[in-house]
């Protein structure tokens, strides 16, 4: 039950996009039409429910102050805190690959719809943002890992198709100021819709 | 290889004409998070100069020895070695501004202009030339982070730097700061508000 909570408040109080501006680049780049972007945040969903819990156990077992205990008491004084950027970029670029060519090898077709975001994915703030949250926030267990990841992923899966509809309609319908026009208005929609989000602030699940 | 590199071109360009932030579209997640007030803006400029100039020049020095499938991890590990280091000085020397920043610094490896420079510039082009490109985008990213912290700190506390600039008689006569100018959203805004200036005056800029 803590963890599904924890799932719901992931999407909509904590939102990647509108509450913390994670991943905004990717976002702003790759919101012009919403299925390219749908296919994105699937990705980036799937990224984060994979890496968040790689790197939970990676920070549990190895990187906190003491982590190593498990292997003897003589090792019981380590501190790794400081590898742990290192780490978790390193275990995420190397996931993005992996998935990669398992998507390639198994599922072409998948692969053609979301093959070009895939190695954009590593370098996405969110992910790396995800846990680096995780690290600061002490997770109790691998599930809750798991579940802020799938929020995590799904607010964001749920603000980028958001944006690329407006953006759509947009184009089409609105006469904006030309030095405006494509990006500039990006900006202002994302930040109205983060005002909008902000009314979930504070509500406690 | 031979071909001649226009040094001024690579260190000027990114200022305004193709700036990494404002026209390239890179690295916006650290512009909205650190920008509420000056003094951590700065900071993050600093650390970003630092990192992007060295990165560049490690990975131009070795650019002919990565192989090309396993070059997006090696990029990143370069860079990650040299944001734990930034991150250890900042804090060992200025804590309070670390701790502000928090997981910012951190995001500096995955901030996209250093991926973007690395890739588009680096791999392709002599150390000299990269650590130019690196400087040059830098700054030019610390350029725009300065404007909108500035401007957000002005209305939105009233103080540059912690240090009040509002003078109180303005306080007595009903001027209140603009609380909405703090939170997250009005840093795009403020954004937008650059790139509106920034094209009405170079027309080529503008999409159609």
């Amino acid at each position: 039950m803590e963890n599904f909570n924890l799932f719901i408040r992931s999407i909509f109080v904590d939102n990647m996009i509108f509450a913390y501006f994670l991943g905004m680049c990717s976002f702003l780049a790759v919101s012009k039409n919403v299925k390219t972007a749908f296919g994105l945040g699937v990705a980036v969903t799937f990224m984060l429910v994979i890496t968040l819990p790689i790197n939970y156990l990676l920070e549990t077992y190895v990187l906190k102050a003491g982590a190593l205990s498990w292997i003897g008491p003589e090792y019981a004084g380590i501190d790794l805190s400081f590898l742990s950027l290192i780490l978790f970029i390193a275990v995420i670029a190397s996931m993005t690959q992996l998935v990669e060519m398992v998507v390639e090898k198994y599922s072409p077709s998948l692969y053609a719809s979301l093959g070009i975001f895939l190695p954009l994915i590593a370098v996405n703030c969110a992910i790396l943002g995800g846990s680096l949250f995780m690290q600061q926030r002490d997770f109790p267990s691998v599930w809750t890992a798991v579940c802020a990841g799938g929020g995590w992923g799904l607010g964001w899966l749920l603000a980028i198709t958001a944006i690329a509809a407006i953006r759509e309609r947009i184009a089409q319908y609105s006469n904006i100021p030309a030095p405006l026009r494509g990006v500039g208005i990006t900006f202002i929609l994302t930040a109205l819709m983060g005002i909008a989000f902000m009314s979930f602030l504070g509500i406690k699940i | 290889m031979a071909e001649k590199i226009d040094y001024k071109n690579v260190l000027f360009n990114p200022f305004s004409k193709n700036n990494p932030v404002i026209v390239q579209i890179l690295g916006i997640c650290s512009v909205l998070a650190v920008t509420a007030k000056l003094a951590p803006a700065l900071v993050m400029g600093l650390s970003v100069i630092a990192v992007l100039a060295f990165s560049n020049v490690i990975i131009s020095l070795i650019r002919n020895t990565i192989p090309t499938n396993i070059r997006i991890i090696v990029q990143l590990v370069v860079v990650a070695g040299l944001v734990v280091i930034v991150s250890q000085l900042l804090q060992a020397y200025a804590y309070d501004v670390s701790k502000q920043l928090s997981v910012f610094i951190g995001l500096i490896i995955t901030n996209c202009i250093l991926m973007g420079r690395l890739e588009a510039f680096a791999m392709a082009n002599r150390p000299w030339a990269s650590f130019l490109d690196g400087i040059g985008n830098g700054v030019g990213y610390a350029g725009i982070l300065i404007i909108v912290g500035f401007f957000r700190e002005l209305l939105g506390s009233g103080t540059l730097l912690g240090y009040q600039v509002v003078p109180d008689s303005f306080y007595e006569a009903g001027y209140v700061n603009n609380g909405l100018m703090i939170l997250p959203p009005m840093a795009l805004v403020t954004v937008a508000c650059i790139i509106w200036v920034h094209r009405s005056r170079n027309k080529d800029l503008q999409e159609p």
